[in-house]
């Protein structure tokens, strides 16, 4: 590499590269994002604790535990089921109509949520789905103990639906760059299938499914618009509590218990990111980095 | 939120915003925006003519179907040649009341509001007086005695149900098998004003009071459990699917305006027959204050009142306009019979009911 | 490949294929069921949920706006994020975590949150600078970061950028070649993945646009579709429709670019 120019010029072009990113995300990211946090810490009379203490109440503790667990699941299935596609499509023929069409519906069904996803699948599997309706023709009763569907078993169902198009999307290029060589040096090796997948492609693929998996986590966890559709039942994920407190029209919002729930939130992912951190340290300790 | 560097923003923008507005008077005459009256600034025509050089009306979270909001938006339209730019269909009324301070000194922000009660006495600050030309036929304990806001229109908390499937004669009915996986709430009650106003029919129907809504939590809460009460906010399109065949919901909310289903019908129980009106305002920070005026002038005439009441809603002038003959007596005859003495939850009320739902709701309906 | 591994994988896609396909175009057929359904319940199926659709000016220029916003978007999230994940990536390593985090955050804060945020710089932006849909572009640059960036990441872990940029250096090429020339034909699955979400998250975008009182392509389908129920879920259907189709060319626009570039040094 080039020797630079001396010691501060070096530092000042290093920074410069990045300096544009920095400032842009300065301005329409970490300035809105510290309003809420300043939101989260102010009351009707300053500072205080009140609003973080709210979020002690078990029916707020709950609403977390509810957030964590439909987010884990719906993006641990979305990663899985999302990888299996991504690796059908992947292997196929790469300037292929199949890849192109299966890539474009990916991109639109990522993006596809709140009061329609939650009719599509209400009128796909709901109590009068035209599933459920051609089942019960044919004498089979699609739910024998209570409606699922609208629950949070049903809610993580929905989620799978733009979860999986998303991981496909996201996690495409990084198989795009398995390399059939290493699969030809496997079997000249002696390698199997297993083999292949266990000690080769697989743990080189391992960190772009790790930060592919955080992706779909986020995105769950902070998914609010189907919810409010499906589940109308009160606050029963983070997000509806925060839509109670800013738009609550029977007086109970509180915009400054809504920043609180946010930064809840923020904490929540940011302890997820310490885990994946750390995973992915040691999963790519031996990449060419 | 309150914080110091949110407030020097503001005071900065209102600022800006007072020169900006002395120096593009052309577009729109400032006199509007603090006129009181029509009468008070030229009458009827100035109004006419400052509003048309405006041109623009902004209205927030107005559904198309909701009180036959759609024909009235193409009504005024295309007799006044203003557009009207919608915003929040889906909103609440404090999302409203949010958009009217976030927004404030923008062209975007709204012009009038059509608010539920409660947001309305809390927010009365945002508010401009004004009196329409027939501010006298609307009753005095249906307005501000000051003009900040004036009520609209208003309907009774019905139980809209598909009678091809269904017979509700009480809300008692509602308990028993036949209703399985059937009823539904528009919204969730510690949110939104109409399920609020759902919970406590049934609570004024089982033994509860306007003081009480505990017993319209029980009756949820039995609901619930006998597995009859579905959790999908009812939209028209999961009435037309079938999945939400029985709806707890304002009685214009449930007409034939709202839900296409031929077999839709509305009952309201004579135990219990609570009435809610909702209220329109001008803002203070309108950007278009001569057309927000001709908007209410026009909603409080004859052809607006009327339009909503084809919607199905009961509007505030309706016994004025019974003893003028200025009503559409078809669209009166359709609404649906109600017999008992009508409640209203006042604002205490109101607050005490969502402050008991805010601790009890999740724990009754959230299993 | 010898023929019975490529016949098993051939099975294995097809399982997947059918499987998946039925799952994520059964409740779109719903969807279209409901919408042509007729009043009452016998009465034949109609498209007029569809055709009365028709050409509201209100849609049309929604649609132009929304449009305009995902060239913006694409187009900056491609300038911002893209140099500037390639030169930490080679110059300053102790910053990819943090950069990463940075581009998590729009998706950890829920978006009626974000829009509290943006809100007073909105006003201030509506006042000063412009009061036109396209300040949009601000804020959705934000929002496609986290999709973006792990798009681009997938695509640049495949990539030796270290070793190819070391080589191309010492060949003399500047840094705007490593860049151009070298690193992004090597990775231009993920470049066009990227964009393509970028597009569709632009047009896919409501809350952000509505609580800021924009009209963009969903607001304007969400004030249309609460007219009418058949309405609202036949513009549902028409709106993922036309995203599909405007990606699907997409698709093809980006392969003729890179191959116009010039054949990439595959390494």
């Amino acid at each position: 590499m080039r020797r630079p120019l001396g010691g501060r010029l070096r530092i000042s072009t290093t920074w410069l590269g990045a300096a544009p990113f920095l400032v842009y995300s300065g301005v329409f990211l970490v300035l809105p994002a510290a309003l809420v946090v300043v939101g989260a810490f102010s009351g009707p009379h300053g500072p205080t604790l009140a609003n973080l203490a709210q979020l002690n109440q078990p029916y707020v503790v709950s609403a977390f535990v509810n957030s964590l667990v439909l987010s884990a699941v719906s993006a641990s299935i979305g990663a899985v089921v999302g990888a299996v596609l991504a690796y059908a499509v992947a292997t196929g023929s790469p300037d292929g109509i199949l890849r192109r069409l299966v890539t474009a519906l990916c991109g639109v069904l990522s993006q596809f949520g709140g009061v329609t996803l939650a009719f599509a699948f209400i009128a796909t599997i709901g109590t009068e789905g035209f599933i459920v309706i051609w089942l019960q023709q044919h004498g089979i009763t699609f739910y024998p103990n209570g409606v699922w569907l609208f629950s949070l078993t049903g809610l993580t169902l929905i989620y799978t639906y733009f979860e999986i198009p998303l991981m496909v999307i996201v996690f495409m290029p990084a198989l795009d760059g398995v390399r059939p060589q290493w699969r030809e040096a496997t079997e000249t090796l002696g390698g199997a299938t297993w083999h292949y997948w266990r000690h080769v492609a697989g743990p080189l693929l391992l960190p772009a499914f790790l930060g592919a998996w955080l992706l779909l986590f986020a995105n769950a966890f902070s998914a609010y618009a189907t919810a409010a559709a499906l589940l109308d039942i009160g606050g029963v994920i983070v997000p509806l509590q925060i839509s109670r407190a800013l738009s609550s029209e029977v007086g109970l919002n509180q915009a400054n218990f809504a920043a609180a729930l946010a930064l809840g939130m923020v904490v929540v992912v940011a302890v997820i990111i310490v885990l994946y951190s750390w995973l992915q340290r040691r999963s790519a300790r031996w990449l060419p980095r | 939120m309150r914080n110091n560097a949110a407030r020097a923003t503001r005071l900065g923008l209102a600022l800006t915003v007072v020169a900006t507005v002395a120096a593009c008077g052309a577009s729109s005459d400032p006199s509007w925006s603090t006129a009181t009256s029509a009468a008070s600034n030229g009458g009827m025509s100035a109004l006419v003519t400052a509003a048309k050089a405006e041109g623009q009306l902004n209205v927030i979270a107005l559904p198309l179907n909701w009180a036959n909001y759609g024909t009235i938006i193409k009504d005024f339209s295309a007799k006044y040649g203003i557009k009207v730019n919608q915003a929040n269909p889906q909103g609440s009324s404090q999302d409203e009341v949010n958009a009217v301070k976030s927004e404030a000194g923008t062209s975007n922000a709204p012009d009038v509001l059509d608010i539920g009660m409660a947001v309305a006495w809390a927010n009365t600050s945002l508010f401009e007086p004004y009196e329409v030309s027939e501010w006298s036929e609307i009753p005095a304990d249906q307005k501000d005695a000051s003009g900040l806001w004036y009520q609209d229109y208003g309907g009774y908390m019905s139980i809209g149900y598909d009678s091809s499937k269904y017979t509700v004669t009480s809300v008692s009915d509602l308990l028993t098998p036949a209703f399985k996986s059937a009823v539904a709430l528009d919204g969730d009650p510690t949110e939104a004003n109409a399920a609020l106003n759902g919970v406590m029919m049934t609570s004024l129907a089982s033994g509860g009071s306007l003081t009480n809504i505990g017993p319209g939590v029980s009756f949820f809460k039995q609901l619930n459990a006998a597995g009859n009460f579905v959790p999908v906010t009812a939209t028209a399109a999961t009435i037309d699917n079938g999945t939400t065949p029985v709806v707890f919901n304002w009685d214009y909310l449930n007409s034939a305006s709202v839900v296409s289903l031929p077999s839709w019908k509305v009952f309201v129980p004579s135990d219990a027959v609570l009435g809610g009106y909702y209220a329109q305002a001008i803002t203070k920070t309108a950007p278009h204050p001569a057309a927000a005026r001709l908007w209410e002038e026009y909603l409080y005439s004859a052809t607006g009142q009327n339009l909503w009441l084809q919607g199905g809603a009961r509007p505030v002038e309706m016994s004025a306009m019974q003893a003028n003959r200025t009503i559409n007596q078809t669209s009166a005859a359709a609404l649906p019979s109600v017999s008992g003495t009508p409640v209203t939850l006042d604002q205490s009320q109101a607050s005490a009911a969502a402050g008991y739902l805010a601790s009890n709701w999740s724990a009754a309906v959230g299993s | 490949m010898n023929r019975r591994r490529r016949r098993r994988l051939a099975a294995f896609k097809t399982v997947v294929y059918v499987v998946l396909g039925l799952f994520f175009l059964l409740p779109i057929a719903a969807m279209v069921e409901f919408a042509t359904r007729g009043v009452g319940l016998s009465s034949p199926r109609t498209l007029s949920a569809f055709t009365s659709i028709g050409s509201d000016p209100e849609l049309v220029d929604a649609i132009t706006a929304s449009l305009e916003l995902a060239v913006i978007t694409s187009v900056g999230m491609l300038a911002l994020l893209l140099p500037t994940m390639i030169w930490i990536r080679l110059r300053v390593p102790r910053m990819v975590r943090p950069v990463e985090l940075v581009c998590l955050t729009p998706l950890t804060i829920p978006a009626i949150v974000l829009v509290v945020g943006f809100a007073p710089i909105y006003q201030w932006i509506e006042i000063n600078v412009s009061d036109s849909i396209l300040t949009l572009a601000f804020a959705y640059l934000i929002l496609v970061l986290p999709y973006c960036y792990r798009a681009l990441d997938a695509g640049l872990s495949a990539v030796d950028i270290r070793t190819l940029s070391e080589a191309a250096r010492n060949l003399g090429a500047s840094w705007g070649t490593v860049m151009w020339r070298i690193i992004v034909p090597n990775m231009s699955s993920a470049v066009s993945n990227a964009c393509l979400l970028c597009v569709a998250v632009v047009l896919g975008e409501f809350t952000v646009a509505n609580l800021l009182n924009f009209e963009n392509l969903q607001v304007a389908i969400s004030i249309l579709g609460t007219g009418n129920a058949s309405v609202s879920i036949a513009l549902a259907v028409v709106s993922l429709v036309f995203v599909f189709f405007f990606l699907l060319v997409l698709s093809f626009f980006g392969r003729a670019l890179s191959r116009r570039r010039g054949g990439a040094a595959r390494a």
